[in-house]
């Protein structure tokens, strides 16, 4: 073992080099992301995905706009209503998008890295002159960015069928408005994306870590709604029935039920499309002090507002793909 | 193709037989358990060198720390001068790595499968289309180049392999278990295969159980064990080291049995002399010794009617090897 030391410390270069990796981490990014997303537009998996989410466009913004047409001239943000309003028996656009897009996003995912070891290329690709952040990172990106694309022609295309189903054309703040609205959309995505590469990393099973990420998702959509509340209770006990006690067991629901993606989504759409929203939580007198009530906040009110849901969203996503970064840099490479 | 035995032709290299691949009390742990252990190998440009041993012996690991895939527990590897765990890069580029379990991607056609690998390895465009199907015709592939992989047969996906592989125009080539799985012949035009890169002066490191395949290709051998390289050299070295010699001369002569015999029991560098049948001989001996043995013969007052030379077979000094090893650890 004397020896063994010796031998090394001939070879170990001077202190603070010894681990660094020379050369940068993201060659062959662009190659990886362009094979990923060639590989997402052709896969008939997507394609279900983008018909299913088209319909529902199509449908949803139909209904709202056999609603709204009389309303022409009078509401100012027409066009934000094509995606908020629900019309019997349809849920809103919103709605529908905030449960197809983990869909798409978790297909898009979920076998990212284990179908690499699976189909036994994982090794012949990272024998070639790449590091793994490079493989990680353009699977990723190669997802975000089929998200984007996606959702960009969803917008438009929403856009288009208002042109023409109301005759006029949007106003400049409901494009940025709407804008916004997408750019949450795809980060909301994101979150999922990263979070089914994370299981792809964990479960070398497609199946196992497809159902994993669809469980995370039930589990948000359906269960923690009903959980915070629960929980509220059990921290925060109403005792004495005073107003305090009221408003803090609420508050603690609230900060509970931000912690699913699912609500910091849809607060943040709606309150960048509903410029009549001034606060999510329960609106004290004294927060309405020199406000018309039912007036539109302008756009950079309302940004402010959902700007903690968006930079969430946001946060949400890049934390997720560090952890699938960490788990798959110490995973061995053999198959 | 024909398999010729090594070294007949001296190929174009930078400085012939300078190391390429050097590691020095290279070790791999996983947990406890020792995978790779206080490993010296050195590699030198222009040979072929082929790792044996068992399953489990540590191939595959040393394998995948030499290209940067794992990291050592400890000591240091440097490949073309470069050290794989810092400069996986710098490595990856000039190196050619056959995994044991080749997988493409299925959908995808074999110029397509390719051209990814072109582009991970940042080939320009127009140098991509030209190498492609250059490549893949050489490995007798060209009328299915645009086939989907997923029709490809095993022996088929093993050639888009090496196809690969010389896209990337490597100075090394590190397969582990090529022949594996394939039918007799295609492991014989893959042996031949490997000999035609040699000559072109790449270096390349196998590792394999098919021990013959071995000997016909390999300039020099290590055998590996419980992840330490036992013992390395040429066959004839090995042969000398583990079987004293290990050629078997095959004498057929009529005569004085006895006075044949120890005629040749007489001779320089003969272990052991069996009688097989009435007229056969077996010598056992250190060095070829068909010359001596017919003038023994015929000196003895015999007859010759044959003689017939059997040099040492890796799967002998193998099977040997091991039997002592694992005898003398036993005991
Ligand atoms: N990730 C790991 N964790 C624990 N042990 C491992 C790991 N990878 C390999 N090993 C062990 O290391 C040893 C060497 O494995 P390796 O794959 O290098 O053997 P090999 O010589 O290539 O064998 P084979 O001829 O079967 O391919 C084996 O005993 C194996 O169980
Ligand atoms: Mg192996």
């Amino acid at each position: 073992m004397a020896q063994a030391v010796e031998v090394q410390s001939t070879t170990v270069q001077p202190a603070g080099q010894v681990r660094r990796r020379k050369g940068s981490p993201w060659t062959g990014l662009w190659a990886v992301v362009a094979k990923e997303m060639a590989d997402h537009l052709s896969s008939v998996r997507m394609q279900i995905l983008e018909v299913l989410i088209l319909l529902t466009a199509v449908g949803t913004v139909y209904a709202v706009m056999q609603g709204v047409r009389q309303s022409v001239g009078q509401d100012p943000f027409i066009f934000l209503r094509l995606f908020t309003t629900a019309r019997e028996p349809l849920p809103a656009f919103i709605g529908f998008l905030s449960f197809l897009v983990p869909l798409i996003a978790i297909s898009m995912s979920f076998d990212a890295v284990n179908g690499e070891f699976n189909r036994r290329t994982m090794s012949r690709v990272l024998a070639q002159p790449i590091y793994r952040d490079a493989l990680l990172m353009g699977k990723f990106l190669a997802g975000f960015f089929t998200l984007a694309l996606v959702l960009a022609a969803i917008w438009l295309l929403v856009m288009g069928m208002g042109i023409l189903g109301l005759g006029l054309p949007p106003s400049g703040e409901e494009v940025a408005r709407s804008l916004i609205f997408l750019v949450a959309t795809i980060f909301y995505g994101g979150i999922w994306l990263a979070l089914g590469l994370v299981f792809s990393v964990i479960f070398r099973q497609p199946a196992t870590a497809a159902l994993g990420a669809l469980a995370v998702w039930l589990f948000f959509t359906i269960f923690w709604g009903m959980l915070t509340s629960l929980l509220a209770r059990l921290i925060s006990p109403v005792t004495y029935g005073t107003a305090q006690e009221l408003l803090r067991q609420i508050e603690w629901e609230q900060a509970l039920s931000r912690i699913s993606p699912n609500t910091l989504y849809v607060e943040a759409t709606l309150g960048i499309l509903n410029p009549a929203i001034r606060s999510f939580g329960i609106l004290l007198p004294s927060q309405l002090e020199g406000a018309i009530v039912g007036a539109p906040l302008p756009l950079s009110q309302s940004l402010m507002l959902m700007w903690p849901q968006l930079t969430g969203l946001i946060a949400a996503t890049i934390l997720l793909f560090a952890l699938a970064y960490v788990l798959f840099q110490r995973q061995e490479i053999r198959a | 193709m024909s398999v010729v035995t090594a070294s007949s032709r001296t190929p174009p290299t930078k400085t012939q037989g300078e190391a390429v691949i050097e590691t020095s009390q290279l070790t791999k742990r996983y947990g406890k358990f020792t995978a790779v252990d206080n490993l010296n190998l050195t590699v030198h440009r222009g040979e072929v060198f082929g790792l044996l041993g068992p399953n489990g012996a540590g191939k595959t690991t040393t394998i995948l720390m030499l290209l940067g895939l794992t990291e050592p527990t400890s000591g240091s590897v440097r490949v073309l001068g470069f050290d794989p765990s810092r400069e996986p890069l710098d490595v990856k580029a000039r190196v050619g790595y056959l995994p044991d379990a080749i997988g493409f991607y299925d959908e995808l056609t074999a110029r397509e499968n390719l051209a990814y690998i072109a582009r991970l390895n940042g080939l320009p465009h127009a140098e991509a289309a030209k190498r492609i199907p250059a490549a893949i015709e050489r490995m007798g592939l060209g009328e299915v180049i645009d086939h989907p992989v997923a029709t490809f047969s095993r022996g088929m996906r093993q050639r888009l392999g090496v196809a690969e592989l010389l896209l990337k125009q490597p100075e090394i080539i590190i397969m582990d278990e090529p022949t594996l799985g394939l039918d007799p012949e295609a492991a014989h035009n893959f042996l031949g295969m490997i000999l035609q890169l040699k000559h072109e002066g790449i270096t390349i490191l196998l590792s394999s159980h098919l021990l013959h395949q071995v000997q016909q290709v390999c300039d020099r051998v290590g055998l590996f064990s419980n992840g330490r390289m036992m013992i390395s050299g040429t066959v004839a070295e090995l042969a000398q080291r583990v079987l004293r010699g290990g050629y078997r001369i095959t004498v057929q002569a009529s005569g004085p049995a006895d006075a044949i015999q120890r005629a040749l029991l007489a001779l320089p560098g003969v272990q052991k002399i069996e009688q097989t049948r009435p007229e056969t001989f077996v010598i056992h001996g250190a060095h070829d010794l068909r010359a001596d043995a017919a003038g023994a013969v015929v000196n003895a007052g015999g007859r010759l009617y044959g003689l017939d030379i059997e040099a040492p077979s890796l799967d002998e000094i193998y099977s040997v090897y091991f039997k002592e090893a694992t005898n003398g650890a036993g005991s």
